[in-house]
């Protein structure tokens, strides 16, 4: 049966950990492996540290609302911050040799590296919305 | 209490750090950025980064690794890596850093190689 847990989170550093945390015990419920949630975990923490640094950029008025949901087969995680949005495009290629050396600018590849599908969308009232799939 | 411990051993002039623990964003990477400036302040740029006991790591901790390999480049000195987890050698393929980073499983032959 299919399950969902929504979570409104702060936009600070501890809030990356705290919901690492609450993901992996979602996809540990639902049956889900080691390696299984080991994507999902650095898929949340990219995605959670993206919302808090660059789109809420550490304002503590803005939240970041995190969703869980999935069966056995599949787990589905979403992100919203509430920052003024970018465009996926227009971030390098960090695996460009031009800026192999760059320090950061590697979050939404490793998202993209460990989950199936992703998308992100600009929801009505603002900010960026990214989901993401992972299946079993 | 900080996500990660780094120790420090000296094998001539090379250094070697033991990390222990999570090289993430926030405490994990500002403590490793503290320990390479203050090692360079030293005069020591010889380094070897044992990554054994590191259980995990974000693109943040990566870019700390490339952070850490420039500047210490920038004095002159070396940064090899020693002993990566399956998961830091996965993410490091991913970004295709393992072409930037020598990397050795075995400290002997890694001590070596900075002669």
């Amino acid at each position: 049966m299919p399950q969902k847990q929504e979570l409104t989170l702060p936009s600070k550093i501890e809030s990356i950990e705290e919901a690492a945390q609450k993901a992996e015990q979602f996809a540990r419920g639902l049956g889900f492996g080691d390696d299984f949630i080991s994507a999902i975990d650095l898929a949340v923490r990219e995605s959670v540290t993206n919302a808090v640094k660059h789109g809420n950029k550490f304002d503590t008025a803005k939240a970041v609302e995190v969703s869980f949901s999935g069966s056995g087969d599949a787990l589905e995680v979403t992100v919203r911050d509430f920052g003024t949005g970018f465009t996926v495009a227009d971030v390098p290629d960090p695996t460009d040799p031009e800026n192999l050396l760059k320090v950061s600018g590697r979050g939404i590849l490793f998202m993209r590296s460990f989950m199936d599908e992703i998308e992100w969308s600009n929801p009505e009232g603002g900010g960026l919305l990214v989901k993401m799939l992972k299946k079993q | 209490m900080s996500d990660i411990t780094i120790a420090e051993r000296q094998a001539g002039d090379v250094t070697i750090l033991d990390l222990t623990g999570k090289v993430t964003i926030g405490e994990g990477s500002v403590a490793l950025r503290n320990t390479i400036r203050r090692l360079l302040g030293e005069g020591k740029n010889k380094i070897l980064m044992n990554l054994a006991g590191v259980g995990y790591i974000d693109s943040s901790g990566i870019g700390e690794l490339v952070s850490s390999f420039t500047a210490v480049n920038k004095e002159g000195g070396t940064l090899k890596l020693l002993k990566l987890t399956q998961k830091i050698q996965d993410l490091l393929a991913i970004t295709k850093l393992l072409t930037v980073f020598d990397v050795f499983d075995d400290e002997a032959e890694a001590l070596a190689s900075f002669e």
